[in-house]
């Protein structure tokens, strides 16, 4: 009997603490700047896709949301003919972020991407595309590569020595 | 003492019980929230005020849908009867001097005899609806109304001994030198408890029970018939509370303010109170239920009933 009063008591006092809600669209929660919400595509500081083409996000993607098709420019610079991310599939793992060796593919703490028809959320390769180098400001693939592509020879990147010739007996 | 206007009466007390049993929704929802520290619905109007309305209109465009396998007429019938037994009990509670539909000589046992006939529509409800949880439902809201109604007609002797009548506005007058609780504290706690299973809330929501029945007596019911069953039942709260109001705590007995608001402040605060013990309190086991209200309950109120008897025969 004294332990129901007991309860009614303290969940009275409840009225004087702290509401947990947050009320969202007014008032927007933190996320961590690590929040895995809508992906994007980045550019190298110079403006060029850093996406390779390479298909390794696909194959990490766990629920096949990502599709693209690689082709080559005039350069022999390999880019994504069409990149494509389902994001009525995606389930936000990151690990398309973790595959990508050329850190083309980020993820950004944006998560209000909600719309009407479902097809809307087929995202093209112009809706993922961003100006800019996303997390990793100076960071350009193809200077510290040590691949071959049009107007750059091995060895002529940034802090790039010239390749070793194997048929040399020198040191 | 029947009131000068009686159809402005019945009018204002129909329409009043009505707006604040639909008010209640909002009250409540807004309510539980503050003590499970969220804020309830908040969007619709100035502090979602006007959530009422939208249930309202949300409830009434739903389809009316009558199962096939159900009793039909009693299936229609039963959340009229809910609605016109709470209803009726509106007619003998005096609001203040003069605010009365009608002052029947034994108001409290006309009050009585129709939150008794309440239990017909839950029962019925239950049967009508041909399902095996409704009928769970049903039978558990006979057992546990009729065994409450009998100490809650019982607890309330007390009063009528202390006032020596049954109708209504005289018990308020009666309480002029002293609100009955302080002389009838355990009547009126064993009609709080008597009042919190009449009105099938919370603690004792057996009948209805989600976690174990679906939903009880009105699992089969959709629209404005469900619609009845929840107005039925805020207007039984707003019914228990003002009774506790009146019989115990002096009705429109207040000093400074008008007596229509001190009615209705100390029927809020009850109303309120209802609120907490939901918010607070889990639901018991059916037969800790049963064997509370005869084994405890029953003998309480008979006990007090006696002291009581006693005390006043020696007094005067």
């Amino acid at each position: 009997m004294l332990s129901i009063l007991r309860t009614i008591w303290y969940v009275f006092l409840h009225s004087f603490q702290k509401r947990v809600t947050v009320q969202y669209p007014n008032e927007k929660p933190y996320l961590a700047p690590r929040y895995r919400g809508r992906i994007i595509l980045s550019r190298d500081p110079d403006g060029g896709e850093r996406c390779v083409a390479c298909n390794l996000c696909a194959v990490a993607c766990p629920v096949d949301c990502i599709a693209l098709q690689a082709t080559e420019d005039e350069h022999g610079r390999r880019y994504p003919e069409f990149f494509r991310i389902n994001f009525s599939r995606c389930i936000f793992c990151g690990y398309c972020e973790e595959a990508c060796p050329t850190y083309a593919i980020q993820l950004t703490p944006d998560f209000e991407i909600g719309e009407f028809h479902r097809k809307n959320l087929v995202y093209e390769k112009e809706d993922l595309l961003i100006d800019g180098p996303g997390k990793y400001p100076g960071y350009n693939f193809w200077r510290i590569a040590g691949v071959k592509i049009g107007g750059k020879d091995k060895g002529e990147a940034a802090h790039e020595s010239a390749p070793v010739d194997v048929r040399s007996l020198l040191p | 003492m029947t009131s000068p206007y009686p159809i402005l009466s019945i009018l204002g007390i129909v329409v009043v019980a009505m707006s604040i049993a639909a008010f209640l929704i909002w009250v409540e929802r807004r309510l539980l929230a503050l003590w499970q520290d969220r804020y309830g619905p908040n969007r619709v109007g100035p502090f979602g005020l006007l959530q009422v309305l939208a249930d309202t209109i949300k409830i009434f465009m739903k389809e009316d849908w009558v199962p096939p396998f159900v009793d039909k007429p009693v299936f229609i019938l039963a959340p009229a009867i809910v609605f016109v037994t709470v209803l009726m009990s509106f007619a003998v509670l005096p609001v203040a001097p003069g605010i009365i539909v009608s002052d029947l000589n034994i108001g409290l046992l006309f009050f009585l005899a129709m939150s008794s006939l309440g239990v017909y529509s839950v029962v019925l409800a239950g049967w009508s609806s041909n399902n095996k949880y409704a009928l769970l439902g049903g039978l558990r809201a006979a057992a546990q109304m009729l065994s409450y109604e009998v100490f809650m007609g019982i607890s309330l002797m007390g009063v009528v001994i202390l006032a020596g009548s049954f109708s209504l506005p005289s018990i308020v007058d009666g309480q002029r030198r002293m609100w009955f609780v302080i002389p009838q504290f355990l009547g009126f706690v064993l009609f709080l408890i008597a009042g919190l299973a009449e009105t099938r809330r919370i603690p004792f929501d057996l009948p209805e029970a989600e976690s174990e029945l679906v939903a009880g007596y009105h699992s089969e019911y959709s629209g404005m018939k469900f619609g009845m069953f929840f107005v039925g039942e805020y207007m039984g709260v707003t019914l228990i509370s003002s009774m506790i109001a009146v019989l115990f705590f002096g009705g429109w007995l207040g000093p400074g303010l008008p007596g229509v608001v001190w009615f209705l402040i100390k029927t809020f605060f009850f109303i309120s109170f209802f609120v907490l013990v939901r918010a607070a309190l889990p639901r018991p086991r059916f037969d800790q239920l049963m064997s509370w209200g005869w084994k405890v309950m029953l003998p309480l109120a008979l006990a007090n009933l006696l002291v009581t008897g006693a005390v006043v025969l020696v007094w005067r």
